[in-house]
């Protein structure tokens, strides 16, 4: 029951937003139904309860509604519910035209995500990922920057051809399937042959690498969010690039181990390439939300390689990382909200000694700059070590090609800190004032995850244990 | 049965209505003909009474068509209330309109119960005539002259390939039968038959290709649905466009396992798939108009129904029915909301969401479900489609052609949607939208969406 109520939350009271006229109301409201769903998030985490649900839902095609949740899943779910209230509060003075709209369309993409997280049956699986695809579609296309109509439309696009051709391949795994079934454990239990696992692996990763995304189908990623409202960039980076991680996971590996033998190396290759091609874009931005994008890319890079690796500690830092990394980079999304919401430019040879008026949010910046870099004692450190450890037993040249990209993230990550934030204050910095109280007090919130988890990630490694099957 | 003595009635009772009752009130009755209809064709499904006539065998009615006679009917009665008042503005003669449209219903139900090539012509030509002149009904328009006369010139044409074809089949078998040992020798019998029953199979394919408006046999569809007054398009595209799929596949598919799919056949079908979705697809992405836009989408569309014939399986029949349902709900609601649009331009949808939000928000559904997003009925449609080729072992080359040219229709699918949401601009209808109007499309659009959580919902009445 309740991981069905993790979808269920967000479901209705998405739809219940899209009547409410004030436009106020409809903000607390979803951010009601956004910490509703955090707690039923947080209880679902506690080993207590029972978390597996079924219903049947179109028996002539063999599919079922079928949601359960193991370590990866209440990782990944926890994330998402974690994000949206961070999200909303932080931009709680963000005005939105049609506000009920806009945020009714969170709440759905909220439930699309949480549905991938949780859907046990393949074709369920790809239902909630087009689902949590639409609603962000609207959001961008409507709330977005100048250029948001084309930038929008070309990842959209982009991640439905992807879907499309995911679609095939489920279909061709369905029908290879004795009984003639999505669910989780006839698709595991299915033993394909090489030439089999080949063409279909293919059809699942290009869909999963466009999500991720990975080099060379990165290209709809920068311009996406940088067009894109903030408080969608946020959920864009933090929660919805994991979709295509945790797909690989959960329904790439098991499934075609032998293609995953086979092209491995060429995805490792082509992480790594993407990790630096990434960073040295990074250090040439003038723009923080393009660096952070890059920036971000970088990360998913190494994620997707350590995936590849296929070591169980490298693994287990992917799943940590995923957590930590979702956290982190909505962190940095609201340090360049609130600058660009207070000061009216991102760039940063527009900005410069922020420090001097602003200390707050440039120590809160600091801390997350410093877990963008993974420095030890913060979050990212636990992940990137144990990624970095299953490369290096994987390969030491692939693990030190991607160590270079270490270096560059600490390069372009230190030079945007120093460029805003220190330095003589310019034109646009003059007048500043300090972050606004939701701003810092969320930003503290994520500082307090940040270095809690850094210290003691104990509790995230116990769940990156329990991993059925 | 039920239905074909009834809607040729019905059409009869229309003509009469003409001269007989007030203009105001020819929709009502057209309505209440139609509901009459649907009565006497599930009384039929469920065997409860069917009106029995010796038809020699030349008529059989199974569960399949007759469920696809009830889509029809209800997808035409859906037609009805939404653009049944745009009927009524296209001309004077409002009660002929709807006679003719009856009488095109007669023919369809013939095409869904026909058991013998005999049969199969007349359905073919008794749907086909009214279509004829519904296309030209705006007679002071130019254009609407011209698709007329376009239309019949080739529309005559084929019939007479068609019944080259027939003939040939006629000679090399000594029947007009569709029992499947005749049509076996006349495809394992190349050898003693000759030549002619292949090609009279040959001359048949091309002549449904043509009045299913598959490549290349399309050129007429863009010019007709364009010139012929948009909700005369709408009935085209949808009804008949889905009747003629029907009886071509009861006529291949329901067969095939006789005499294919062979190799041979399978290219040409290949071919054919291919170039349909091709020309359908690629031409779309350049129109400004959408009314043209649609016509050439209803090409595309048209490559996914051939999937049908692609690969005969339990999926297929299924598809047929779910996928005439789906894309005839969706064309009528967009072109119900395009015939009250003042300008059919691209730029004439721009900003629709703010003078008229219900229409816009419709209509989204409507042009999703067309893209074949999940959560919509175009999704289970398409996805039946690729099942039934990937379960029969088609080339997964053949799907994957399919997939990239569904997200190149989402390509220009999504530009009306473009306009409406995200750009400035006035648009404008050229009528008064009326609360009953929006009431209908919000019905339809929910239909829409709860056949794309349940499809079972609609297939489950064929089952059970």
């Amino acid at each position: 029951m309740v991981p069905l109520l993790l979808i269920l939350i967000p479901v209705i009271s998405g739809l219940l937003t899209f009547f409410l006229k004030n436009g106020n109301a409809a903000k607390n409201w979803a951010l009601f139904a956004s910490i509703a769903t955090l707690v039923v998030g947080l209880y679902a985490v506690c080993p207590c309860c029972k978390l597996d649900f079924d219903a049947a839902w179109i028996p002539l095609l063999g599919t079922r509604f079928t949601l359960s949740m193991d370590g990866l899943s209440k990782i990944l779910t926890l994330l998402t519910a974690i994000s949206f209230p961070l999200v909303f509060v932080s931009t709680y003075n963000n005005e939105y035209k049609q506000s009920n709209a806009f945020y009714g369309l969170m709440l759905l993409s909220q439930a699309g995500l949480m549905g991938v997280f949780l859907a046990s049956d393949l074709l369920l699986f790809y239902f909630f990922w087009e689902l949590a695809l639409i609603p962000v579609y609207f959001l961008c296309s409507i709330w977005g920057g100048e250029k948001r109509i084309a930038v929008t439309f070309k990842f959209f696009i982009y991640t439905f051809v992807g879907s499309l051709l995911m679609l095939v391949g489920i279909l061709s795994l369905y029908f290879l399937t004795p009984d003639h079934s999505f669910a989780l454990k006839s698709i595991y239990a299915l033993k394909l042959s090489a030439t089999q696992q080949n063409l279909t692996f293919w059809l699942f990763f290009i869909a999963f690498a466009i999500k991720m995304p990975i080099f060379p189908l990165h290209t709809w990623q920068p311009d996406a969010y940088e067009q894109s409202p903030t408080a969608v960039t946020m959920i864009l980076s933090g929660v919805m690039v994991k979709m295509g991680i945790y797909a690989v996971i959960r329904w790439l590996i098991p499934v075609f181990p032998l293609a995953t033998e086979k092209f491995g190396h060429l995805i490792i290759l082509l992480s790594v390439i993407g990790m630096i091609y990434a960073s040295l874009i990074a250090i040439k931005q003038d723009d923080v939300k393009r660096l952070i994008a890059y920036s971000s890319i970088a990360h998913i890079g190494l994620m997707c390689a350590a995936l590849f690796s296929m070591k169980t500690i490298g693994w287990n830092g992917v799943m940590i990382q995923m957590f930590s990394h979702g956290i982190n980079v909505i962190g940095l999304w609201i340090v360049a909200d609130a600058i660009e919401q207070k000061l009216g430019t991102r760039k940063f040879s527009e900005l410069g000694g922020l420090a001097q008026k602003a200390p707050t949010l440039a120590i809160l910046l600091l801390v997350l700059a410093f877990a963008n870099v993974a420095l030890p004692l913060t979050n990212a450190f636990v992940g990137e070590f144990l990624m970095f450890n299953g490369l290096f037993q994987y390969n030491y040249w692939m693990a030190g090609a991607a160590g270079v990209s270490i270096i560059l993230g600490a390069v372009y990550t230190l030079n945007m800190v120093q460029r805003i934030f220190y330095g003589n204050t310019v034109i646009a910095t003059e007048n500043a004032v300090d972050a606004n109280k939701a701003v810092t007090f969320i930003l503290t919130i994520i500082v307090i995850m940040v270095l809690g988890f850094g210290v003691y990630p104990q509790p995230l490694l116990d769940l990156t244990k329990q991993i059925h099957p | 049965m039920n239905a074909i003595i009834l809607s040729a009635l019905c059409g009869v009772v229309m003509m009469f209505s003409g001269i007989l009752l007030p203009k105001s009130a020819i929709k009502n009755v057209a309505i209440a003909a139609l509901l009459v209809l649907l009565v006497g064709n599930l009384l039929q499904f469920y065997g409860i009474f069917t009106i029995n006539i010796d038809t020699k065998d030349l008529l059989s009615f199974d569960r399949t068509g007759l469920f696809f006679n009830t889509i029809i009917i209800v997808s035409t009665l859906v037609y009805f209330i939404l653009s049944g008042s745009d009927i009524e503005r296209v001309g004077t003669e409002v009660a002929e309109y709807f006679a003719l449209i009856f009488f095109v219903l007669c023919g369809v139900t013939i095409l869904t119960s026909f058991n013998g090539l005999l049969m199969f012509f007349l359905g073919i030509e008794i749907m086909s005539i009214p279509l004829y002149i519904l296309t030209g009904s705006d007679k002071k328009n130019l254009k609407s002259n011209e698709a007329s006369l376009k239309y019949f010139l080739m529309g005559s044409f084929s019939t007479g390939i068609l019944l080259m074809g027939i003939t040939l089949i006629y000679g090399a078998t000594g029947s007009f039968g569709l029992q499947s040992t005749t049509i076996k020798s006349a495809v394992t019998g190349f050898s003693s038959a000759g030549i002619l029953a292949p090609v009279g199979l040959v001359l048949l394919f091309i002549s449904m290709c043509f009045k299913v408006s598959a490549a290349p046999f399309h050129f007429w569809a863009p010019d007709v649905y364009d010139g012929s007054p948009s909700v005369f398009t709408s009935f085209m595209a949808t009804i008949v466009k889905a009747a003629g799929f029907f009886a071509f596949i009861k006529l291949f598919a329901a067969k095939s396992a006789d005499f294919g799919p062979g190799p041979a056949w399978t290219l040409i079908l290949f071919v054919i798939i291919v170039a349909t979705l091709l020309i359908g697809n690629i031409t779309a992405v350049f129109q400004q108009s959408v009314k043209r836009m649609l016509a050439y989408s209803s090409i595309a569309q048209a490559g996914f129904m051939l999937f049908a014939l692609y690969s005969t399986n339990d999926f297929t029949k299924d598809g047929i029915l779910l996928y005439t349902a789906a894309y005839s709900f969706a064309t009528i609601g967009i072109f119900s909301i395009l015939t009250k649009m003042e300008d059919f331009s691209l730029d004439g949808y721009n900003g629709l969401s703010k003078t008229q939000p219900v229409l816009a928000a419709t209509n989204t559904v409507f042009f999703l479900s067309l893209s074949g997003i999940p959560l919509t009925a175009g999704f289970f449609a398409k996805y039946y489609m690729l099942a039934s080729a990937i379960k029969s072992g088609g080339p997964i080359s053949l799907v994957i052609i399919a997939v990239l040219f569904a997200a190149v229709s989402v390509y220009y699918y999504f530009k009306v949607i473009q306009a409406m949401y995200f750009k400035e601009g006035n648009a404008a209808t050229n009528t008064t939208i009326t609360p009953s109007f929006k009431l209908g499309l919000i019905i339809l659009a929910a239909v829409i969406i709860i056949l794309g959580v349940f499809p079972s919902a609609l297939l489950g009445f064929y089952y059970f």
